[in-house]
């Protein structure tokens, strides 16, 4: 599918398990809305019509119907309390609470910095290495420990995720410098990179495709030019792309 | 301690007379002159950084030669530039035009007017508390002028960007300055309003106005020292080399930031958030406040509801304080916390619905008159609608997660503050000038000022909404450079055209404003025949206010009583 016919006037294509979670959140709201909006517009225009000011017609001093100005409010109240306990925290609780086990799922970890997104892969070994701040330079974006063993066979790509389609992706994500947000619309995906903590964050692909990445919090001069690309492939694909993958560090005997 | 009235009445210079005044209609002045100069300036900032979101990249015409190469390379805004446009607009708009607007101008002005008292409780504190915040402000917009420029990091200021980011420093000492104003203020009208109200001014018979600021002056008292306090140490952690908000392991593009400790950046969300959210309210509280008044004189009938929108502003106010993380969502702060910031959230819409229901059913059985104030006051009911029912997506914890930090946010606290507050107080403008100034606004040109503002606003902020759907993020200097905010594209260049035509319309405005202060139409007392205790004295009033302190006899809005001459019975008035 063309990447660009993704994206139009509403929402995005949704390409993952939840995007239809949030869409159905938007939609049902948006509807209430307008549905709000109208009649309330045609009673306010009602009335500016029915009483504007006449000759000889004087305003009447009692107010007429107290008990059912309070229509309204229990009507936005239930109407509330129903999107509350039956649609939001359900929802948030999958979205957000619930992260699919290790076993099931494809583990990464995603550092945000100014003005890039560093992915890193356990490699074969499915360790990741241990990340040292002090070792960070140009060639070794991550701070990889050379002496862990565990990281000689991580592999570290930059503004580029890949990921199989149908399976869940978990990440920790955190931040190098400032804070970021991981923004992957077609996903409905959105959460702050925060240095100084690791946020699980996780969703399922449902789509083959390119996706785009882009950094939805303020984070300094090149925010918008802050942005990466998803690659949901075929499983078979995913595992060739895996394959051919060089290890991060440079490889000593 | 207390104004006394014979004090006032002390002969004046120049000086004390209109510069260091203690009298608070000339400190209600100087709030209301300074705030619509700092909005005007704070539109301007924004009109330069609408050009680069419709036109990104093509040299700003015109002004893009007069600015500087660092800001502006050959007409174009920078990106640095453009993030210091975005951080000041927020910054001058909310704090220093909108809340000395609602709060400094009109509070301070009709405030003791409406319970009857000859000044503030406090008057050379009122003075303190304007001469606090022109420095303030003035700080704010010198901090343009200086190596590195103004404050880059939002309105919201998050670290570690904004600990790192250059001008930041003035903006927190500006702020500082801001802050202690707007304390200064509120310890000002809570006392003046508690204590000084005229006999017979019971507090279920003060105007909803007082009671707006009442609760809006609680609102400020109790916000505004943790945000002091969070500033203080944003300061610290920029000067003084601590890291309440930074923390270990930073590396600023490749190099290591040595921080004292492991500092927090949530924590600068949560002290700043829970100022900002009853900031909406300091906000929004005084334009209702203003609305009620405007149509309670112009349907010539009693308010409906009284005690019901008082009791909602009352409950509106208290649980502003508990709502501060549904901005936070997606912050990294615990998922468990979210469902209880979603509940109050939604909850804190209920007051609000019954302030809007209580307004409008207001308009039953009235004799309606389209003054220029009462447009204002009319439209602020559906165009503050929109802006209340669009939050709900963003209280909603799940919708929140797609909505959060995009356009569809901007359009919404835009619909909430500037066709909802700014709406309001344009009103109060057109409704309390002949108070001022003993005369009135041309009435045609308000109502060209009118159509032309609440036109414009609509264009600029409802495509906001379909950006929003459609997943453009807010504060991206270039919008063209993502592929999933193209399609959206050309509602950029609507929303940036109607932002210069509501520029426009503006000028009829400014020009009405002043040309009526000096030659406008002489009015009488109470030209809008209004039942409030302000339009008991003569207008202008004199220092010291009333002649006589006025008895009050009855509740604030007793027009059209069955069986009296007049469609309207003045508080002061026995029998």
């Amino acid at each position: 599918m063309e990447q660009a016919s993704n994206y139009g006037w509403s929402l995005p294509v949704a390409a993952s398990t939840f995007a239809k979670d949030i869409d159905f959140g938007i939609n049902i709201i948006h509807v209430a809305m307008f549905a709000i909006f109208i009649l309330w517009g045609i009673y306010f225009t009602y009335m500016l019509v029915k009483y504007r000011h006449k000759e000889g017609v004087p305003a009447r001093y009692k107010h007429g119907g107290v008990l059912w100005s309070f229509v309204p409010d229990i009507v936005v109240l239930v109407f509330e309390l129903t999107l509350i306990f039956l649609y939001a925290i359900p929802s948030w609780s999958r979205i957000k609470m619930s992260v699919p086990p290790a076993g099931k799922s494809l583990v990464l970890e995603v550092v945000a910095e100014q003005f890039a997104w560093s992915i890193h892969y356990p490699g074969p070994d499915g360790k990741f290495g241990r990340k040292d701040p002090k070792l960070v330079n140009a060639s070794n974006v991550l701070g990889l420990d050379p002496h862990d063993p565990a990281a000689k066979d991580d592999i570290v790509t930059v503004n580029e995720l890949h990921i199989p389609v149908g399976k869940p992706t978990v990440f920790n994500l955190t931040s190098k410098d400032v804070i970021h947000s991981f923004f992957v619309p077609e996903f409905r995906i959105k959460q702050d990179a925060m240095p100084g903590m690791r946020v699980p964050v996780w969703f399922e692909p449902t789509m083959a495709g390119k996706f785009e990445i882009g950094c939805a919090q303020l984070c300094g001069f090149g925010h918008a030019l802050m942005r990466g690309d998803v690659f949901v492939h075929s499983p078979e694909e995913f595992e060739a792309w895996l394959s051919e993958q060089k290890p991060a560090l440079p490889q000593t005997s | 301690m207390a104004h006394k009235k014979h004090d006032a009445h002390g002969s004046q210079d120049f000086i004390s007379k209109y510069v260091f005044s203690v009298d608070h209609k000339v400190i209600g002045l100087q709030y209301l002159i300074t705030s619509l100069l700092f909005l005007l300036f704070g539109f301007i900032l924004l009109m330069i950084l609408r050009w680069q979101l419709a036109y990104p990249g093509q040299p700003i015409p015109l002004i893009g030669r007069l600015l500087s190469d660092n800001l502006a390379p050959g007409g174009v805004l920078s990106p640095t530039f453009y993030n210091a446009l975005g951080a000041m607009h927020g910054t001058i708009m909310i704090f220093l035009g909108v809340v000395p607007l609602g709060v400094g101008a009109f509070g301070n002005y009709i405030l003791p007017l409406q319970i009857g008292a000859p000044d503030m409780a406090f008057p050379r504190l009122n003075m303190m508390s304007y001469w606090v915040y022109l420095p303030g402000g003035m700080l704010m917009l010198l901090s343009f002028f200086l190596p590195g420029g103004a404050a880059q990091s939002g309105w919201t200021s998050y670290p570690p960007l904004s600990v790192i980011n250059p001008g930041q420093t003035v903006w927190l000492l500006a702020m500082l300055l801001i802050i202690t104003s707007s304390l200064l203020g509120s310890i000002n009208f809570l006392v003046t309003a508690l204590n000084m109200r005229a006999p017979g001014m019971s507090l279920w018979r003060m105007p909803v106005f007082v009671w707006a600021q009442l609760v809006t002056a609680v609102l400020l008292l109790l916000a505004f020292p943790p945000l002091q306090a969070a500033a203080i140490l944003q300061f610290m952690d920029r000067v003084a080399g601590t890291s309440f908000y930074l923390p270990a392991n930073l590396v600023v593009f490749g190099e290591t930031v040595r921080a004292a400790g492991g500092g927090l950046p949530l924590l600068w969300q949560h002290l700043f958030w829970f100022l900002a959210h009853p900031e909406v309210y300091v906000l929004i509280l005084p334009a209702m406040g203003i609305v009620a008044e405007i149509i309670a004189a112009n349907t010539r009938k009693p308010i409906f509801g009284y005690k019901e929108i008082v009791g909602a502003m009352i409950f509106l106010g208290g649980m502003s304080f508990v709502v501060w993380a549904h901005h936070m969502f997606v912050s990294g702060m615990s998922p468990k916390l979210s469902n209880f910031f979603l509940i109050t959230t939604m909850i804190i819409s209920v007051p609000s619905v019954a302030l809007l229901t209580c307004l409008i059913f207001s308009l039953r059985g009235g004799s309606i008159r389209f003054t220029t104030p009462m447009l204002f006051a009319l439209a602020f009911l559906p165009l503050f609608g929109i802006g209340g029912l669009t939050g709900l997506p963003l209280g909603l914890s799940t919708t929140d997660i797609y909505l959060h930090d995009t356009y569809y946010v901007i359009g919404h606290f835009h619909y909430v503050v500037v066709t909802g507050s700014i709406i309001a107080l344009m009103g109060g403008v057109y409704h309390w000038f002949p108070k001022w100034f003993g005369r009135r606004m041309d009435d045609f040109w308000g109502k060209v000022h009118f159509w032309g503002s609440v036109i414009c606003m609509n264009g600029v902020f409802f495509p906001m909404f379909i950006q929003g759907l459609s997943g453009v993020q807010r504060r991206l200097y270039d919008p063209t450079a993502q592929l999933h905010n193209l399609p959206t594209q050309p509602l950029n260049i609507v929303s940036s055209v109607f932002a210069w035509l509501l520029f426009v319309a503006q000028i009829p405005f400014i020009w009405n404003f002043f040309y009526s202060m000096f030659k406008g139409k002489k009015t009488e007392e109470n030209p809008w025949k209004a039942t409030t205790l302000e339009w008991a004295c003569p207008s202008p009033p004199p220092h010291g206010n009333f002649e006589k302190t006025p008895h009050v006899y009855r509740g604030p809005y007793e027009y059209s009583v069955p069986g009296h001459k007049n469609d309207w019975t003045p508080q002061h008035v026995e029998a």
